[in-house]
């Protein structure tokens, strides 16, 4: 059963369309990429499903709720920038979240933390910027979640912080979650993905299963999108 | 080390022949038990239902089979191990004589090669 769904979901900001009558149906258990060009609507569609924003017509359910409230408590969501209270150290910011989702793993979040030599003593404005990078992400994968929704996890960071975020993904791939993950990288992220969604001007051009587009196309997906995007 | 892949062939393709490669070397040998799933797929860099799908196809060829609570293992049948390295080599063996005869050898020749190849090592080993 589909635990993402869009029905003719539409945004306008004024007079330009986001999201133009986008129909889409995700599954629990995949890891699914959302790919397309600067302005193609990929940060829109993560957000209304977030209920940062709401439709303009058409819908978009949630595990077959409208977001809100009550989605929140089974979505985790990283932003695609800084979201965490920047002068908390790592060490409160765990009990932010313990206070905050009945579904964080704390033990788990610990355990993927000590792993990376961090002092959760220091102030979270302190890190690098791989290094807040991958605390973010591990407070949203450290969730028990039924759907992960990642704004550009990887943009912008080093190799290794790259491979640590990828990572950390598959290590914490669950059959009852999906993780959407949004991206123009979509090289490094390929080998991960299940489906991929292509995004156009806010249309969706393609939704496909990555080995099926790969076989069927004798191109990586990196490929055929520069091809079909001339980017 | 992560693995690595080719553009434009589906990854489960590219697991399976290296783990098909794997198994025939007997880097996994007969009775071994493979990884988990989400092991080898963190290893790999790869999907957990990626790799799920390549070692779906090594069972279905006979070549592992799962032991319901104890996880997967090599086959010990030596005769579907025998099948697997024909098929494998009769590829190498395709590669090898396509690009020798692009370089303009005859089937004889390239006969005569391979036979002065196996002669030389023959006389390397006394």
């Amino acid at each position: 059963m589909a635990v993402l769904e869009c029905m003719q979901l539409t945004k306008r900001y004024g007079n330009i369309t986001a999201l133009d009558h986008i129909n889409l149906s995700l599954e629990p258990g995949r890891i699914v990429g959302l790919v397309g060009p600067n302005g193609s609507g990929k940060t829109t569609l993560i957000k209304l499903a977030q209920h940062l924003l709401t439709p303009t017509e058409g819908h978009i359910l949630i595990g077959g709720m409208e977001p809100g409230a009550r989605t929140k408590g089974f979505v985790s969501y990283l932003p695609d920038r800084d979201f965490l209270p920047a002068w908390m150290n790592v060490e409160s910011m765990l009990d932010f979240y313990e206070d905050f989702y009945r579904d964080f793993d704390a033990g788990r979040a610990l355990q993927m933390l000590q792993a990376l030599d961090i002092d959760p003593r220091m102030a979270f404005k302190k890190l690098s910027k791989g290094n807040r990078e991958k605390v973010q992400l591990i407070m949203t994968m450290s969730r028990n979640a039924g759907i992960y929704l990642l704004d550009e996890p990887i943009a912008g960071v080093d190799p290794a912080a790259r491979d640590f975020i990828l990572r950390t993904i598959i290590s914490n791939y669950s059959e009852n979650a999906l993780v959407l993950i949004s991206t123009h990288l979509i090289a490094d992220v390929e080998p991960v993905l299940d489906e991929v969604v292509f995004l156009k001007q806010g249309h969706i051009e393609l939704h496909e299963n990555v080995d099926a587009l790969r076989g069927r196309t004798g191109m990586s997906v990196d490929g055929y999108f520069r091809e079909v995007y001339r980017c | 080390m992560k693995w690595t892949f080719e553009n434009g062939i589906p990854i489960y393709l590219q697991i399976l022949g290296r783990l098909r490669t794997e198994i025939a070397s007997g880097a996994y040998p007969p009775g071994a038990k493979l990884p988990p799933v989400r092991e080898l797929a963190l290893e790999a860099g790869v999907n957990p239902n990626t790799m799920q799908r390549a070692f779906s196809e090594l069972e279905r060829d006979g070549l592992v089979y799962t032991q319901r609570t104890s996880g997967r293992f090599v086959t010990e049948d030596a005769e579907v191990l025998k099948e697997l390295r024909k098929n494998l080599s009769k590829d190498v063996i395709e590669e090898m004589c396509t690009r020798l005869m692009r370089l303009g050898l005859s089937r004889e020749e390239i006969r005569d090669a391979v036979e002065a190849w196996a002669e030389r090592m023959e006389s390397r080993k006394e």
